[in-house]
């Protein structure tokens, strides 16, 4: 009984904090391309715009959910739910942290642990291809077939280096378990450097971690990916016809995939929930440090400010920090946060740069994508893997 | 619990075998065909099996049927028109099929006997570690003379395809 009930609240606590990171990382995604092009971005709803994703979620709620006569009705309908359901499923298996102890209750911050963790992973991911084949076939529609053509010839080509730069991280950790995966990487080397698997084993991963990330953005149709999309040539591709929660569905599915991978990336290559440097160099004291330094920042700029409504609005938002900032310094709550801060952190990192790179490259041409697949990626995962697999059997003892 | 699940997803995995005939459409069979997949996984799953029910996902579910149905796409092949049966059909058809079944149901009486009643998780040799010492163990040589035989396969098929292009 007791099981069921610490189950069931810790998915209503990752379900909230995950439909609230998909929400506001588009949010983020606007603001960060915005800058990028040397824009503003959503200013208008809210102070920063902050309340634009309540905005859109209204928006796309209300909307309504046409349904085009030419369509094969029962793929049209099911297609986007089996994209988002697919999109959805994986973060039940991702570690956030440690094991902590809440109001005398031992408990992971993780939903369930499989022994074939990263397996489950990459089955609920090839089956997510579905959503997007049958949407782009369903529509009836030429555009939409193209992009749902290719965007399934991408995910099926790309899957094949992605999977064999995940084993050699593997070979390292000697398990398929998510959990047990951080904990091998847990420890350091010289003291100071951390033994994740970018860094440490026999062989450094750090081709297969550039590998996977490229993969990464493949598998989740990123740009410079994001063929399946391309709006200069196929309109909008697998959803052209797509309207209200249909197309809001494709959307979250798009970004929780893009959250799936990057936290995968940080199991796999950057260990988790373990910390940059040891404790005894005072790794604990880091997030409340960098939580105020944030806040002096924005308390600076709210006293000085550059518009008019930064004199009300920063000073708020540096009192927001300053208060994160002295929940990490409490003792009850500092075991559960610190760790879930670093694995916040590195994912965080991850989808900033996913961010970055839409805004810095331009598309592929497709032959050129297919060839970097097939003539490229994929034989240096496989050397990857082969070096990788030399040395771990060298080494074993 | 276990037969709860093992009743829906045996239920299910028939139910889309026999879906997979029935339906008209190629694209309703592929996806029929791919909850079949999906529930025998989870058949393995109920036994004790991850490594095997992941595997099955990954390969059948999400490889091996995805080229399926793109191939299906890519020829946008209609609904079949159902042809006239023959006389043979309508009159062998049920009494074949019967006899089948009771063939199959002999066998599984005669090589099975009560006392290998299988137990739901009772399998304990499914993680990854006891199925790759049983491939590069005692398996390792049909292990590589199956993959020999695939490579052979893929090399025809490269060679098919090239005279076409000529």
């Amino acid at each position: 009984m007791e099981f069921y009930v610490i189950s069931l609240v810790k998915i209503a606590v990752v379900f909230a904090g995950f439909m609230t990171v998909l929400a506001y990382l588009q949010w983020v995604e606007r603001k960060v391309i915005a800058h990028v092009q040397v824009r503003v971005g959503p200013n208008r709803v809210g102070p920063h715009g902050l309340l634009q994703p309540m905005a859109d979620i209204i928006k796309l709620v209300t909307k309504e959910g046409f349904l085009p006569s030419h369509v094969h009705k029962f793929f049209y309908l099911l297609a986007p739910f089996i994209a988002v359901s697919m999109a959805l499923v994986s973060i039940s298996i991702i570690p956030f942290g440690s094991e902590i102890k809440v109001f005398g209750y031992t408990t992971w911050m993780q939903l369930t642990d499989l022994n074939v963790g990263i397996l489950f992973v990459l089955a609920i991911s090839s089956l997510g291809v579905y959503g997007i084949a049958l949407a782009g076939w369903s529509s009836n529609n030429k555009y939409s077939l193209l992009g749902g053509l290719r965007s399934s010839a991408q995910m099926i080509s790309y899957e094949l280096p992605l999977s064999l730069a995940i084993t050699a991280p593997l070979l390292i950790a000697g398990t398929l378990s998510l959990r047990e995966i951080v904990q091998s990487q847990g420890g350091y080397n010289f003291g100071f450097l951390p033994r994740w698997s970018v860094f440490a084993g026999p062989f450094p991963q750090v081709f297969s971690f550039i590998i996977f990330v490229i993969a990464g953005f493949a598998e989740t149709n990123r740009v410079p990916f994001d063929l399946p999309e391309a709006e200069n040539e196929l309109v909008a591709g697998f959803h052209t016809e797509y309207s209200s929660m249909q197309f809001a569905s494709f959307f979250m599915a798009e970004y929780a995939n893009m959250v799936t991978i990057t936290c995968i990336t940080t199991i796999l290559f950057l260990g988790g929930w373990q910390p940059l440097f040891p404790a005894s160099l005072g790794s604990n004291y880091l997030p409340p440090l960098l939580l105020f330094f944030v806040g002096a920042l924005l308390l600076f700029n709210g006293l000085n400010p550059r518009r008019r409504k930064d004199r009300f609005s920063l000073p708020v938002f540096a009192v927001v920090f300053f208060l994160l900032g002295i929940l990490f310094l409490v003792p009850a709550v500092k075991p559960i946060l610190v760790p879930f801060f670093w694995f916040a952190a590195k994912v965080g990192f991850l989808l900033f740069t996913f961010i970055w790179i839409r805004g810095t490259l331009p598309r592929f041409r497709y032959d050129q994508l297919m060839s970097f697949a097939w003539k490229f990626l994929f034989p240096a995962a496989l050397i990857n893997l082969l070096i990788t697999g030399l040395l771990v059997a060298l080494t074993a003892k | 619990m276990d037969l709860f699940f093992f009743v829906v997803f045996a239920v299910v995995a028939i139910g889309g075998g026999v879906s997979v005939v029935l339906q008209t459409h190629p694209i309703s069979s592929a996806l029929s065909l791919v909850a079949v997949m999906g529930s025998l996984a989870v058949l393995y799953l109920l036994l004790g099996a991850e490594f095997i029910a992941m595997a099955q996902v990954i390969v059948y579910a999400g490889a091996i049927m995805v080229l399926f149905l793109f191939v299906i796409m890519l020829l946008n092949s209609g609904g079949e028109t159902k042809p006239g049966r023959s006389a043979m059909v309508k009159v062998l058809g049920v009494p074949v099929l019967a006899g089948f079944v009771a063939i199959i149901a002999y066998v599984f009486s005669l090589s099975f006997n009560d006392t290998l009643a299988v137990h739901f998780g009772g399998f304990s040799d499914g993680s990854a570690r006891s199925i790759g010492r049983a491939i590069f163990g005692a398996y390792l040589l049909p292990f590589e003379v199956t993959s020999v035989l695939i490579l052979v396969a893929i090399l025809g098929a490269v060679v098919l395809a090239r005279k076409e292009l000529d």
